[in-house]
């Protein structure tokens, strides 16, 4: 049988309080949402805290999608199954949806959420992938007030990020601009499963159809979400075509650091990352052209 | 730490320790072993109960956090001793051999046909694709849930 170590649990109803509870406890307390990935690793005794606060009562607080002139904000305590459903959403973001379809399974969607997913911080989770192609930036409340870092800020590298001890991940914004695409396409051994490699596509076309700028964010070929501003340096002011698809797919698979496991060598890794760039700006160039965000 | 939750509509309160997941709540201090332990990594899907009318895996849910909220378990499925017609459904149609991961099916099922009265096989195997029949008995599965959905409305289980 698999179970945490001891610990005491403590409930905040309010954004306030759970601040004022996490700066009471400092590092030795843990803020749990969804729970799909922090009980986990405490049934395996890889994370060990004295106190627990849930904060699933904050979902009237932060669970919410604002789609609004020029930017989307989504609450951190948004679940993955209203990420899913929110046809509002999918129509500015389709990658939500593209990605939602194959985080984990249904059952396990009705719990995890956007901030629990970031804060976990694990380099082949997918929405990771998707607010680093979207330019998110992640907006943290502490006891000094609140502060807003960019995706590149947030992760600090597995499992660690921005949020210090005593703060928390209250809302993911997303910038809206005109004339927009976006896919994700995922590779897994199984349904449900972690990545063995993802991608994400955005892209901006100009009034001419050409890629006014675009952006790539790949989940689990290295150690951190990987965005690569040299795909979007090449893909600036061109003509989108198969040839510079290929392009963007060759610089995504050197550019990533892949590491050979279960899941496939890291050449196979490289491969993908390669073939999941193509075909994801391929589709989000697509839907741009239509219109369709 | 006392917590209260309702369970198949009766209210229990229990003292317990912060870490006792749900599954074991329900089967260990409540006797209700109509929901199964299994994987315990929530990939197998066996543990499905609801949380207030949502299908979660009880082996990732602290039962502390189930406190003020509403449970329903595959216990609570039928009613005055009439099953479910996704229970009947696996009768007829041959829905379980070993019957290990049957509740976590039953009370996934009753959830889809809740929202989605005429379900396609495919959304069938989409809302079950976070569980595991280790007897590989799928088309019979998804085959007693269509029964279910043929045969009858949904019923009102609150």
């Amino acid at each position: 049988m698999q179970v945490p170590a001891p610990f005491e649990y403590a409930r905040a109803t309010t954004v306030d309080e759970a601040v004022a509870l996490m700066g009471r406890f400092g590092d030795t307390a843990r803020l749990i949402a969804g729970g799909h990935s922090l009980l986990p690793m405490m049934k395996l005794r890889l994370a060990n805290f004295d106190y627990l606060i849930d904060i699933n009562d904050l979902h009237g607080e932060l669970g919410f999608i604002a789609v609004e002139p020029g930017v989307v904000r989504i609450g951190a305590l948004t679940r993955h199954r209203e990420l899913l459903d929110s046809a509002e959403l999918a129509g500015v973001f389709p990658i939500f949806r593209d990605a939602e379809r194959v985080i984990a399974d249904p059952v396990v969607r009705n719990r995890g959420t956007l901030g629990g997913s970031l804060c976990q911080a694990d380099p082949s989770e997918d929405l990771s992938a998707v607010c680093t192609t979207l330019d998110a930036s992640c907006v943290i409340r502490g006891p000094l007030g609140t502060r807003t870092v960019s995706m590149a800020e947030f992760h600090r590298g597995p499992y660690e990020t921005a949020v210090a001890d005593g703060e928390i991940l209250t809302e993911v914004r997303f910038p809206v601009r005109e004339r927009g695409g976006s896919a994700y396409a995922k590779v897994e051994r199984r349904a449900g499963d972690w990545a063995v490699v993802s991608a994400g596509s955005a892209v901006w076309l100009d009034d001419g159809g050409r890629i006014a700028d675009a952006r790539v964010g790949l989940a689990a070929v290295g150690p951190n979400t990987t965005g690569i501003p040299e795909i979007s340096a090449t893909l600036r002011g061109e003509e989108p075509s198969e040839q510079v698809f290929t392009r963007a797919g060759e610089i995504a698979a050197r550019s990533c650091e892949p590491a050979t496991d279960q899941r496939g060598s890291a050449e196979y890794k490289r491969h993908l990352a390669a073939e999941l760039t193509v075909r994801t700006l391929r589709t989000a160039v697509a839907r741009a052209a239509r219109g369709e965000a | 730490m006392q917590v209260t939750m309702i369970v198949n509509g009766d209210e229990v309160t229990r003292e317990i320790e912060g870490r006792l997941l749900l599954v074991h709540f329900l089967r260990d201090v409540l006797s209700l072993t109509g929901t199964h332990w299994g994987c315990d990594t929530s990939n197998c899907g066996t543990c499905v109960v609801w949380l207030d009318g949502e299908p979660v895996k009880s082996c990732t849910v602290l039962a502390a956090m189930a406190g003020g909220h509403e449970v329903r378990t595959v216990e609570g499925l039928a009613v005055d001793g009439k099953l479910d017609p996704v229970q009947e459904g696996f009768i007829q149609c041959h829905g379980l051999q070993c019957g290990f991961c049957t509740p976590g099916m039953l009370m996934t099922a009753r959830a889809l046909l809740d929202r989605n009265p005429d379900p396609s096989e495919g959304e069938i195997r989409e809302a079950i694709s976070g569980q595991i029949c280790r007897c590989t008995g799928y088309a019979t599965i998804v085959r007693s849930v269509r029964w279910a959905a043929v045969n009858a409305a949904p019923e009102v289980t609150s």
